[in-house]
């Protein structure tokens, strides 16, 4: 064996090595790995039962944030769904689990509406509102966006309604961890927030 | 003179008789697997369906209506990687012997401003109506918030 060849070698060895390391101390998910490129978990809201809520009160809960809005009866059902069947699949570990919903329509989405709409998909889903400058600091804090419909859509004709639809997921520590979409799967994302929910905070 | 205007009173009786005794036409198209997703304080809901085309002619869908919501519009939600899109739709072309699905996140229509309360369990009547005037009428089953299809 030539001495080039036993480097090359000794580099594959260490290379396997270092990611065997790397396999132990990180989970290998199926969600897209966003640690370390998000902030954690930071707000000052009001719950759909009018209590004020920060993401401390959800410290210990693995945490899925999504954003949305009630007049909205395609897109956010069907994502809410998707998580509520992932949760059902997790069965008792999903009791460690919070749906942050948060309204990019806090005008129209009142505090009794948001309770009724969310409450309808999971009890583990939670509504959140508050002024419009808060929630707009927190889509900003994820670089998520929002255009809701106008107030008067129905009548207006013509309109085009773009939201992101990115689910945000962090531990028990509040620390983004996986970004999911409407299009992951719900062995993948049951997969990860399981690793999630063994993790003790 | 008064040969035509007798002429011109029995044509425009004629055509008038025409018009009253048109019902609107039924294409030759099914419905299967309508549901309605229900969502609670008179929230607008999203059905769905499959319109299947059975006859040798194109259809085209130019929209619906129910006698139980005040509005019934032709919706499309496109899901992107990050972001999802929703805009009104003018018509659905159905292929002659195709078909064309309405699903959540997709095609769908968005029945907005019951007129009484409606809830899970309910059927509601909706009419989809068609390019040339042809009407389908179909009962859609209401289903809870959290269904995922017709019958789960």
């Amino acid at each position: 064996m030539s001495l080039r060849h036993r480097w090359l070698r000794l580099c594959l060895t260490a290379g396997a090595l270092f990611a065997l390391a790397a396999c132990a101390s990180h989970p290998q998910w199926q969600l897209d790995d966003v640690q370390g490129h998000l902030p954690d978990l930071k707000f000052q809201l009001t719950g759909d039962l009018g209590q004020p809520v920060t993401a401390a009160t959800y410290r210990g809960k693995v945490v899925l944030l999504y954003f949305g809005y009630t007049h909205c009866p395609d897109v956010c059902p069907l994502t809410l769904v998707h998580l509520h069947t992932v949760l059902q699949k997790m069965g008792k570990a999903a009791d460690d689990v919070r749906i942050l919903f948060v309204t990019v329509d806090p005008t129209r989405d009142t505090v009794p509406v948001l309770h009724q709409y969310v409450t309808a998909f999971d009890p583990r889903v939670v509504g959140l509102t508050g002024a419009s400058g808060e929630i707009a600091q927190l889509a900003k804090r994820y670089r998520t966006f929002y255009k809701p419909a106008p107030a008067e859509a129905s009548s207006a004709g013509g309109y085009e309604v773009t939201h992101s639809s990115a689910i945000y997921v962090f531990d028990r520590n509040g620390r983004a961890q996986l970004l999911a979409t409407p299009g992951s799967s719900n062995d993948e994302i049951l997969h990860d927030l399981k690793i999630l929910v063994e993790q003790r905070s | 003179m008064k040969y035509r205007s007798l002429m011109g009173a029995a044509l425009f009786a004629l055509s008038a008789t025409a018009f009253a005794a048109a019902p609107p036409t039924s294409p030759d198209a099914q419905v299967e697997h309508a549901w309605i997703r229900w969502l609670p304080a008179k929230l607008p809901a999203a059905g769905y369906a499959v319109i299947r085309n059975v006859g040798d002619d194109n259809l085209r869908l130019t929209g619906a209506s129910s006698p139980e919501y005040g509005m019934v519009m032709l919706h499309h939600s496109r899901l992107a990687q990050g972001d999802s899109t929703m805009e009104m739709v003018d018509h659905l072309d159905i292929p002659a012997h195709g078909s064309v699905t309405l699903a959540p996140g997709g095609y769908h229509l968005m029945l907005s401003q019951p007129k009484h309360p409606i809830k899970p369990g309910d059927r509601v009547k909706v009419i989809f109506e068609f390019a040339g005037g042809g009407e389908l009428q179909t009962d859609f089953s209401v289903r809870p918030a959290n269904a995922s299809g017709p019958t789960d």
